[in-house]
């Protein structure tokens, strides 16, 4: 693995916030290991721009480590990654990210507006307390996941739907080009899902990249353009249509065929109940 | 009652030094400690603290007498030491980190013990004054270490001022911190340093064993008040402070059992009791978070339910009673 060679996107395209750069992000060869054991296995991915991406894969497959490598939130044992053609370092206040929701402790002493406030702080950098500016941007947030009439109300107070609503409106404050999500959807209710699908369309539409870990197959084809399918290994990445196959599933999800089966039959003929 | 007269007028300047700083050591504690909770280091904040004594026994060993620069930095470098402890049999081995934690607080603790009975043992080593730094002596507290502990709160509480906002994001949520490109793992090390720098001023009045009290108690006592962290930080200051203040009062006033000599107390275990009751009076009365307050709420619920269902029976056309949390499914609910 030559670090000498250029990127072609790199090279094609020197400035940033253009869409002239194919991939949002690329993974090289990345395997990551906690206690010596490996997580992610010399994984080679490439993820596009301006798509909703989701990381499918049964549990412990790496679907969260890949993310948090990718954010640098983990130790590579070997790999490296680049986000728009560039070290990770020079584009942080490009990403915005959506952590996994039991990661917190919901009962911290601050209200759903302060919780979204924080995703101004990477742009007010160190010692800088957040103006009004901030306090508008994060209503703002608020509003777009419906959330506004919930903002001086204590975190422990809100739902599991209403507190990945406000996760999500974090991210949104950060004002980013590319997302990372942790389960968006997990254990959320309907009209969060709706909610969280519509913000996300939204994002697409704007040029936004969205890069989601996804558990429901179900919902994988409706609500994602692209798929990344790991187990440990990546086992497939692409365009849903051509991507999300029977044959893939099987090998990503290994014993558990006859579900799988079913559910890519389903989904083969369109029956899209959801 | 003489005693506590003098006291209380502050004609004493000794106790006027004393008084002053507890209670400013009390307000430092709480305000620092209060991060230390949220963070979910209470525990390791307790091993830190307890691994000062062998590192100011270190340094006395090293200096040869009692010198503050001496004995920070010997209770920093053990308290680095005990953190790295901890975070090292928690990753590279499979014992769980509360067995970790109670593993260096023990451990250290007995170094500490045993090092400081052989600086007593040689000569001139009761001048070290190491046996008051395990339960505390406020009473030996001289001008110079309040004064200490005054530069040291204006530190703790500068820092936390100007550094409001990481602190809180990184006790919130450290991953989404780290994702901002911030240095958590330096902020976490700053955040065990400050809790040090208190353990060591703190020695001469409250000890080792019962420092994490100051630290952790106000703290919690505190969050039963309010939902802000801005407001806990205040409540947990000014709980430490007062902490602090009563019990150095206490121990100066009450009369010590076999002696009958006032100031016999160590004023560490007063402390601590005090701290213990301004927890148990907000477990308990807390408008909203108290346990009577829920216990209210309960009884009235069932009541309201009660007259409803009475009315229900009668007449089908009562509404039911709203849920609290109407939208969905219970939170923490595991996913598939």
């Amino acid at each position: 693995m030559s670090t000498a060679t250029p990127q072609p996107s790199a090279s094609s395209a020197p400035k940033t916030g253009t869409p002239a750069s194919p991939s949002a992000v690329e993974v090289h060869d990345v395997t990551v290991a906690y206690h010596r054991k490996p997580v992610l296995w010399d994984v080679d991915v490439q993820l596009p721009t301006a798509k909703l991406i989701a990381i499918i894969g049964p549990n412990g497959a790496g679907k969260s480590t890949l993310l948090k490598a990718i954010l640098g939130l983990v130790p590579l044992a070997s790999g490296r990654v680049e986000v728009f053609g560039k070290p990770l370092k020079e584009v942080r206040s490009r990403i915005g990210y959506v952590p996994q929701r039991e990661t917190v402790d919901w009962d911290f002493p601050v209200d759903a507006l302060d919780v979204v406030l924080m995703g101004r702080y990477g742009k007010l950098g160190w010692l800088r307390r957040p103006g009004k500016a901030d306090r508008d941007a994060a209503m703002h947030s608020l509003e777009q996941v419906g959330m506004a009439p919930f903002a001086h109300r204590q975190i422990s107070q809100l739902s599991g739907g209403q507190q990945q609503r406000v996760f999500l409106a974090r991210a949104l404050a950060q004002d980013a080009d590319l997302y990372f999500m942790d389960e968006p959807f997990a254990g959320v209710d309907a009209a969060t899902e709706q909610a969280i699908v519509e913000v996300l369309r939204r994002l697409r539409t704007a040029g936004k990249t969205v890069v989601a870990v996804h558990h429901d197959l179900q919902t994988a084809p409706e609500y994602f353009d692209h798929v990344v399918m790991l187990n440990m290994r990546l086992i497939a990445a692409g365009p849903m249509e051509t991507t999300f196959t029977a044959k893939n599933l099987q090998s990503t999800y290994g014993g558990r065929l006859t579900i799988l089966e079913e559910t890519a039959e389903a989904i083969r003929r369109g029956g899209r109940e959801r | 009652m003489d005693a506590l007269l003098r006291l209380l007028t502050l004609q004493d300047a000794n106790t006027r030094t004393v008084l002053l700083g507890t209670g400013v050591l009390g307000v430092a504690c709480g305000v620092i400690g209060s991060f230390a909770v949220l963070r979910r280091r209470a525990l390791v904040g307790d091993a830190v603290s307890h691994a000062a004594l062998p590192g100011v026994c270190a340094a006395y060993f090293i200096v040869g007498e009692r010198s503050f620069w001496a004995f920070l930095v010997g209770a920093l470098v053990f308290g680095v030491l005990a953190s790295a402890f901890i975070s090292f049999i928690w990753t590279a081995t499979r014992v769980k980190e509360d067995a970790a934690v109670a593993l260096a607080i023990s451990g250290f603790f007995g170094l500490g013990i045993v090092m400081s009975r052989m600086i007593q043992n040689q000569p001139g080593g009761n001048r070290a004054g190491l046996d008051s730094f395990i339960f505390g002596k406020a009473a030996s507290m001289t001008m110079s270490d309040a004064g200490l502990i005054g530069v040291v709160a204006a530190v703790v509480l500068l820092v936390v001022a100007l550094l409001y906002k990481e602190l809180k994001l990184l006790c919130f949520d450290r991953d989404f911190a780290a994702s901002l490109g911030w240095p958590t793992l330096l902020l976490d090390l700053l955040l065990m340093a400050l809790v040090c720098v208190c353990t060591v001023v703190g020695l001469p009045a409250v000890g080792v064993v019962l420092m994490v009290s100051l630290l952790v108690i106000p703290g919690v006592a505190a969050r039963f008040w309010t939902e802000r962290l801005e407001v806990m930080l205040l409540i947990a200051g000014a709980l430490g402070g007062a902490a602090g203040l009563l019990g150095t009062t206490l121990s100066a006033t009450v009369p010590a059992p076999e002696s009958g000599l006032t100031r016999g107390w160590p004023t560490g275990p007063l402390i601590t009791l005090v701290a213990a009751a301004f927890f148990v009076i907000s477990m308990l009365l807390a408008p909203r978070r108290g346990v009577l307050a829920d216990l209210i709420r309960r009884v009235s619920l069932r009541r309201r339910l009660q007259s409803q269902n009475a009315l229900l029976a009668g007449d089908d056309r009562s509404p039911l009673p709203e849920s609290p949390h109407p939208t969905d499914r219970p939170r923490g609910e595991a996913q598939p």
